[in-house]
């Protein structure tokens, strides 16, 4: 492989889902040396080798640990773009000031990072009227953000941006992902299509693409292995329109939503318990569709299409029912992870049996 | 296969560009690159045949049902479209044809497109640009994606022209055509600043030429009103023999003038000089100005000859 190898990885927000489910995956890989996870809350999913470490947004710390544990590459997992998930402020705290943060702790002419991947969001095209019908990579967007959580993703990018330029030898890769679908993940969308019946927008039915959350793990990995300088989109092949959508989860389209004035009676609505974010509203009435051509011309290949992604989604809504309450949920216990990782009795049969798993692609 | 040029080489569209952040977008492109990347056509989403709506929300199911109902009853019996030199649409390759524009409710557009499924050799669908007004009013919105609009955004133009390789059909004096009364029927508006044959260079697809008699005076237009247009938040609002007068419907209820649409001598953009000839205002704006001239020509010679407006 041509690219950078990356041997010695630094996941930050470690204890949000993205960050969770890729270090789960960077432990197959042989040869991650090793595996630092960072975030200010403990860990929502079991990982075996890799080690965490709690620490907020603090760039001296961060830029402590990089240095100390000679980090080669740092996948930045933490971009908040559900507005629903966190709070204004928390969001904008944790998407403008800690991308920066995170950024100056891979900054310095000694800093041993030689690559930086950042998971950013196609919230980043906003949703508008006069929108082209598939963004590619380098366009902008064709009105000044709105939406407080797309105004953030906008200057989170921005500051990326500032990162590559003044790093030149660093391999910056921004992945924009469109809106994910899965079991695990939770998003505006997820939570729609969770309800009996699918509110849309009267008079309206936008395109709208997806990806599924196991194609967007992959894809980090992809950047993470692969020499990838640059700005990708990150969605799966074939834009559905809303109806199609609903119409192969096998729920019934509600086109209650008034096409003037949506915002003002999602507020109440928000208060009986759907919450639908902002940052979704437009995509409600305008869609968006992005070109995914870029990524794949890397290498990358995706596992499901759009339409895929619903089915295997809707597969899903129809098991959850069932499967309920089934798996216990992981708690990180601080001792019991050390004990696990450092005491001399416990067997470490890994060592024995590598499982060793290709990168796709190539 | 012509050579690959990746849109990101392309300067975007200027009105999606932002100008805070041009930098940036320099910055990612002078990286080191170890694996090219480029969209080529075949990284195009595959079809899935399970569909039945395209990535552009174009449904077969809508299209047919208005293509064998409406569209076949106005074009066979309202309209009796008279179609001449079909065979200068190209059966294969990305050609953006060119039409003038009239009518409050144009059915122009619709009968091209009947036309060219109806006549041509080999069928083929046609992508009409439109305002990107429709996307935003409520109804229009649903309807127009599903049998076959898109919006008339450069970006669209060039990926169905280069990548995909369709048919486009723009109304280069747009707005101005529609608003025009029929005091001035035939006399062609402005066309634009002559967009249209950038988008055909970069496309590398052909330009063809078209004219269309008879939607003048299918739904003449007497007066339009501004007042009653902010009130409504529409496009325009005509006064036509039967709009507002029958309401909603008077928007479609069309008189029968009889159709005659011929398709002109197509002109090949590669031999332009290709995506490098738009950068040449000159040369584009003479390309705009010489089809203007074709269609206004051709217009004036088939009124000339026609003997009715009802009968042709």
């Amino acid at each position: 492989m041509s690219a950078p190898e990356s041997r010695r990885v630094l996941v930050t927000g470690l204890s949000t889902y993205w960050g969770g489910r890729l270090a789960q995956a960077l432990e197959g890989f042989e040869h991650v040396e090793a595996i630092i996870g960072v975030d200010s809350r403990e860990p929502t999913r079991e990982l075996e080798r890799t080690e965490f470490v709690k620490v907020s947004n603090q760039h001296s710390l961060i830029q402590r640990i990089v240095r100390a544990a000679e980090i080669d590459t740092v996948i930045d997992t933490r971009l908040t773009v559900n507005s629903v998930a966190a709070p204004a402020r928390a969001a904008h705290e944790n998407n403008v000031l800690g991308t920066m943060n995170i950024l100056a702790a891979c900054t310095g002419s000694d800093s041993p990072v030689r690559k930086v991947v950042f998971k950013s969001s196609t919230h980043y095209y906003g949703a508008e009227q006069d929108d082209p019908a598939f963004f590619t990579e380098e366009m902008r967007r064709p009105h000044a953000p709105r939406v407080l959580i797309e105004r953030d993703i906008v200057e989170a990018e921005a500051a990326v941006g500032d990162f590559s330029r003044k790093n030149p030898d660093v391999c910056v890769t921004v992945l924009r992902c469109a809106n994910v679908l899965g079991p695990d993940v939770d998003t505006g969308f997820t939570r729609m299509f969770a309800l009996p019946v699918v509110p849309m927008v009267f008079g309206f039915d936008p395109r709208l693409q997806f990806v599924h959350e196991d194609d967007v793990v992959h894809a980090l990995e992809h950047a993470a292995f692969h020499s990838a300088p640059g700005v990708y989109n990150v969605a799966a092949d074939g834009v559905l329109s809303l109806s199609e959508s609903i119409s192969l989860l096998g729920k019934l389209p509600a086109p209650i939503l008034p096409p003037f004035g949506t915002g003002v009676l999602v507020r109440p609505l928000r208060r009986l318990g759907f919450r639908i974010p902002d940052e979704m509203l437009n995509q409600l009435r305008f869609g968006r569709g992005v070109d995914n051509r870029l990524f794949k011309s890397t290498g990358f290949v995706y596992g499901y299409t759009s339409r895929e992604s619903v089915i295997k989604h809707s597969e899903h809504l129809r098991l959850n029912p069932v499967m309920r309450g089934g798996e216990e949920s992981y708690t990180y216990e601080r001792e019991v992870e050390e004990f696990l990782r450092w005491s001399p009795h416990v067997r470490r049969e890994r060592e024995e049996a590598p499982v060793d798993r290709e990168p796709l692609g190539f | 296969m012509p050579p690959d040029r990746t849109s990101l080489s392309h300067p975007p569209a200027p009105e999606t560009l932002d100008p805070d952040s041009v930098g940036e977008e320099h910055e990612t492109r002078d990286l080191p690159e170890r694996r090219p990347a480029k969209r080529t056509r075949e990284l195009l989403p595959a079809i899935e045949p399970e569909r039945h709506l395209d990535d552009w929300g174009r449904s077969e199911l809508v299209e047919g049902a208005f293509d064998r109902t409406l569209l076949e009853f106005f074009y066979r019996y309202w309209f009796r479209v008279e179609v001449e030199d079909i065979g200068n649409v190209p059966s294969e390759g990305g050609a953006l044809l060119v039409s003038n524009h009239a009518g409050a409710l144009p059915p122009d557009a619709a009968m091209i497109a009947k036309a060219i499924r109806e006549e041509h050799p080999r069928p083929r669908k046609l992508h009409v640009t439109v305002e990107h007004f429709f996307k935003g009013y409520p109804g229009f919105s649903m309807l127009i994606p599903k049998i076959g609009c898109v919006a008339a955004h450069p970006a669209n133009v060039q990926r169905l022209l280069f990548d995909e390789r369709e048919l486009v059909l723009v109304f280069p004096e747009g707005r101005k055509g529609t608003e025009k009364l029929y005091k001035d029927r035939y006399r062609l508006r402005r066309f634009g600043r002559g967009g249209f044959v950038e988008a055909a260079m970069l496309g590398e697809a052909k330009l063809v030429p078209v004219c269309l008699v008879g939607a003048e005076e299918a739904m003449p237009v007497f007066a339009q009103l501004e007042f009653m247009k902010r009130l409504t938040g529409l496009l325009y609002f005509p006064i036509t023999p039967t709009f507002p007068w029958l309401g909603p419907l008077g928007m479609l209820a069309y008189l029968p003038a009889k159709f005659k649409l011929r398709f002109l001598e197509p002109i090949d953009t590669v031999e332009l000089g290709g995506p490098e000839a738009r950068h040449d205002k000159a040369l584009v704006q003479t390309v705009a100005q010489e089809i203007r001239a074709r269609i206004q020509e051709n217009l004036h010679e088939m009124v000339a000859r026609r003997r009715s407006v009802w009968l042709g």
